[in-house]
């Protein structure tokens, strides 16, 4: 099949940057997304042109590396799928499709399609965690976890970090993301201990980050390549309210 | 004097780890304070041991090539991880996990690394678990386990087909914090390109920041290599796009001796290539061959759709060779045994170059379970069907679905195709067992190094040893070096030898600049992936080896005159970062034929067509190869080294799974 993108391209974090029209030409079904693009750069290297740089690395959609929006969406059309595994048989001969970096003020384009996501990394960092130094564990089965909230943990433990949620959500949050990591350590006995400060410094540190605000209004879910679930929004608001009351 | 000093402790082999930690020197909490550890990479074994280590108090700074230490490629690990707990009480034990993985690396690793592997995998789990890993669990909240890879115990601990994310954000988180304490100091987006050495030691790193093309000097006491596998010197593997061999390399060439680089481990279950467009492949877990039957038809070129193939006339080859394993054989075997088949003619779909992975058996077997558990009664074949898909999909769903997002094809309704692919490397920088590399201060962790899997890795064994190698060896084994060094301070990076490094790197990046070729940095990765694959892949002969030898030397010239990089130097440039590690491969590539030109015996994932049984398995020389091969670059004339391996405890036999 034969496409026409339009993809964004943007030298730095300071130039203005603008959309680009390219045809991709004899495009196999086969190919992922990534792929089609790989085949569109070796053609712009070969033409002495800078290919367009986009993040990417397992190409399993596990590492949560890849990030743009296809057609105004987070990762595309087809839902619960990372960029990587998009493959190109969802779209159709002719089709002009729209290519650009995440847009939130917490992720600024450091090049093309490629934006910087540490934002994610200092939230982790001020509380995403169980203290627990090496060697201080006790035997593992020591402690029984009722299998429902382990699986409970287990799905939210799933978020990739991709920053998804925050692409398509009309206010930039990133509630999601944060209320993810909350939820896997607060329904866990191990991350009781530490619960209430958990909450009240990542939340604090995801606001300084520029983040927007939470209306409800579930595009994060809609969009997750890991269908994170919203209820870990409600579980982290109630944690939050909780360790506020109780002054923590 | 040889700089192969193994030093394995002495004593019994229960007891040699337990007595080394107890008469290790320490080194007091007010001097960690001043000693400085960098870490490249931040996958498990590199997140682990930079969080440990900064706890012990040491000033740690993490690198890495990704925009975040969680994208490292560890996270793809799928399958689970092992660890002796014994918690199905079906007679595992320490003992039972070194033998298995000394005998499945078909006796070609040390046994006093292993035995630590396996008495320290326990350690892991409790670890992980207190960090707060979900792993899968039974009803009475007790952890899960299931055999994986063919062992005949259940000591694989896992969480759904993700257990390397899993375990992966457990060391990310223990490192998060240690970056939000202060005592790490984080580097995203920065590529190690060369180790300085200040009289023989290790003392720094030059790192070029990837998103300004700045280089920067970096001074530590010690440095630690956590850089993983080079499996993408094959172009195609299973290996994310941009696991490189790049710091192993630059160490290689600064002194550290290379262990078996010529030991790939090619897993059978991977996603067939599709076209000439595929940049890299996906590995299915090997857990379906627990429930997957692997055939071929028996009729060569046979056109016929799967479903269409009657009973009779399918090929079950792992059935038929290995009756006693049948498709829970080893990975080596069942992908030697695929690729056999292919090769006469048999292979399947558009390519030929794939075997079928079949479910209808197991989705028939698990139906009648059902049909009796629920105690139904004139139940037709197609409901029994049904129900036995249900099992399958709650099993192995995540699975089925990335299959057909893959590949456009629903596996419920007819078998995958599957072929083996590159998906990890048991070679690598040779460490003793302090895992310190033969540059002094200089150490290498996780499967950067070559030491516990000796030629063929077992299956959910590589987490295994990324955690143990990072939580629980590092941070006793780098206080026997750093007690010793204890009153040098910190070099300014200033020092003449920093000053040589850095220039050194970038005259490397101009000169690589200024070809101004013609042909892309891909052009050249596919065909050195082309030339290992076809006569350094699955089967090496002596002749296609120094035919290879011949080719890389050639297509590594070409390289160096005709490579066109596009942009500058000092800004975000892929194809400049990709163009670096293809001129490592370029050189790697070499060696590995070499090595496997060397080792004229076949081992592990290590076939050599001229050493076979009369039933064409693997030949193993013990007489003549039981032995390390530890190369020295020696300015790119490569002398090896040996390493005799003495095995007091597991006494070498042929593997049989027949």
């Amino acid at each position: 099949m034969n496409l026409t993108l339009k993809v964004w391209r943007q030298k730095n974090a300071s130039d203005k940057g603008a959309f680009v029209t390219y045809n991709a030409k004899n495009v196999s079904e086969d190919m992922s997304f990534l792929e089609m693009l790989d085949v569109l750069n070796e053609e712009l290297v070969e033409k002495g042109d800078q290919p367009i740089a986009f993040d990417h690395d397992c190409r399993e959609g596990i590492c949560g590396m890849c990030s743009m929006y296809i057609n105004g969406r987070a990762h595309g059309p087809q839902n619960g799928t990372t960029t990587c595994q998009l493959h190109m048989r969802k779209f159709k001969d002719g089709e002009t499709i729209t290519i650009e970096p995440w847009r939130a003020a917490a992720f600024p384009v450091i090049k093309d399609l490629v934006v910087d996501r540490s934002s994610f990394d200092r939230i982790i960092a001020a509380g995403g965690f169980i203290s627990v130094n090496t060697g201080n564990a006790q035997d593992a089965n020591s402690l029984p976890i009722a299998k429902k909230d382990a699986d409970d943990a287990f799905a939210a433990a799933a978020c990739i970090g991709c920053g998804a949620c925050v692409a398509s959500c009309k206010n930039s949050s990133a509630m999601l993301f944060v209320s993810a990591k909350v939820s896997q350590l607060a329904l866990l006995p191990q991350g009781r201990p530490e619960a209430a400060t958990r909450v009240l410094n990542m939340v604090k540190q995801m606001d300084e980050e520029g983040f927007g605000n939470c209306t409800n209004t579930g595009s994060c879910e809609a969009e997750c390549p890991k269908e994170i679930s919203l209820e870990n929004i409600a579980r982290m608001n109630r944690e939050f309210l909780f360790a506020s009351l109780a002054g923590a | 004097m040889s700089k192969l000093d193994s030093k394995i402790p002495a004593g019994p082999i229960e007891t040699k780890w337990t007595k080394y930690k107890s008469t290790v020197p320490l080194v007091n909490p007010a001097n960690k304070r001043s000693l400085e550890i960098i870490v490249v990479g931040s996958g498990l074994a590199g997140a682990s041991a930079a969080a440990s280590l900064a706890e012990l108090g040491y000033k740690v700074k993490c690198f890495c090539f990704q925009d975040s230490p969680r994208r490292a490629h560890s996270i793809a690990a799928q399958g689970g991880i092992n660890a002796a707990k014994n918690y199905q009480n079906d007679g595992d034990s320490t003992y039972r996990l070194f033998y298995d993985t000394v005998k499945g690396g078909d006796y070609r690793a040390r046994e006093g690394n292993v035995y630590r592997l396996a008495e320290v995998s326990a350690n892991i789990i409790d670890q992980c678990v207190a960090q707060g890993v979900p792993f899968a669990r039974e009803y009475g909240g007790l952890l899960s386990n299931r055999s994986f890879g063919g062992t005949q115990v259940q000591r694989t601990f896992y969480a759904a087909g993700q257990t390397g994310q899993q375990l992966l954000l457990g060391a990310y988180s223990g490192l998060e914090r240690q970056i939000g304490l202060g005592t790490v100091t984080m580097y995203n987006r920065h590529e190690m390109l060369d180790v300085v050495k200040i009289e023989d030691k290790a003392r720094g790193i030059i790192a070029r920041d990837l998103v300004t093309g700045k280089l920067e000097r970096h001074f530590g006491h010690a440095v630690l290599l956590c850089t993983g596998g080079y499996g993408n010197v094959f172009f195609l593997s299973t290996n994310a796009m941009g696991s490189n061999v790049t710091a192993a390399w630059k160490a290689h060439r600064q002194g550290a001796y290379f262990g078996n680089p010529c030991f790939t481990q090619i897993h059978p279950t991977c996603i067939p290539v599709s076209g000439d467009h595929q940049s890299k492949l996906t590995l299915m877990s090997e857990s379906l061959r627990n429930d997957g039957r692997i055939w071929v038809p028996k009729k060569k070129d046979d056109t016929r759709k799967a479903v269409d193939i009657p009973e009779e006339e399918r090929d079950y080859y792992l059935e038929r060779r290995y009756p006693a394993f049948g498709n829970l054989v080893p990975r080596d075997v069942a992908s030697r045994a695929a690729k056999e088949r292919c090769d006469e003619g048999y292979g399947v779909g558009t390519s030929k170059m794939a075997v079928y992975l079949d479910f209808a058996a197991a989705m028939e077997r698990y139906g009648k379970t059902e049909v009796t558990k629920r105690g139904l009664h004139n139940v037709s074949k197609e409901e029994i069907i049904k129900l036995g898909k249900e099992v399958v999909a709650e099993k192995y769903g995540n699975l089925f679905e990335m299959y057909d997002k893959i590949t456009g094809e629903n596996p419920y309704e007819m078998p995958m195709r599957i072929y083996p692919a590159v998906h990890y490397t048991m070679g690598g920088l040779w460490v003793n067992y302090e895992l310190m590399t033969t540059v002094t201060g200089l150490y290498a962790l996780g499967e950067a190094n070559f030491s516990d899997h000796g030629a063929n890795r077992l299956g959910a064994s590589a987490l295994m040893q990324g955690l143990a190698d990072g939580y629980f060896v590092i941070p006793y084994t780098i206080g026997n070096y750093l007690s010793t060094d204890i009153r040098t301070k910190a070099i300014p990076t200033d020092h003449e030898a920093f000053v040589k490094a850095e220039k050194n790197v970038q005259d490397t990046l101009d000169k690589m600049m200024n070809i101004k070729g013609t042909k892309t940095v891909d052009y050249f990765h596919k065909k050195l992936g082309k030339i290992m694959w076809d006569k350094c892949g699955m089967a090496r002969n002596e002749k296609g080896l120094t035919e290879a030898i011949a080719e890389i030397q050639a297509l590594r010239a070409e390289f160096w005159k005709d490579v066109r990089i596009p942009g500058t130097q000092n800004e975000m440039n892929l194809e400049l970062e990709k163009a670096g590690r293809v001129a490592d491969f370029l050189e790697l590539g070499e060696l590995m034929c070499r090595d496997a030109l060397n080792r004229k015996e076949s081992c592990g994932g290590h076939f050599r067509e001229e050493s076979q049984t009369e039933d064409g398995e693997a030949q193993r020389d013990d007489d003549n190869f039981s032995y390390v091969a530890a190369w020295d670059y020696n300015g790119g004339n490569y002398e090896l080294n040996k390493e005799k391996l003495e095995f007091e405890i597991v006494h070498p036999s042929q593997r049989s799974y027949k």
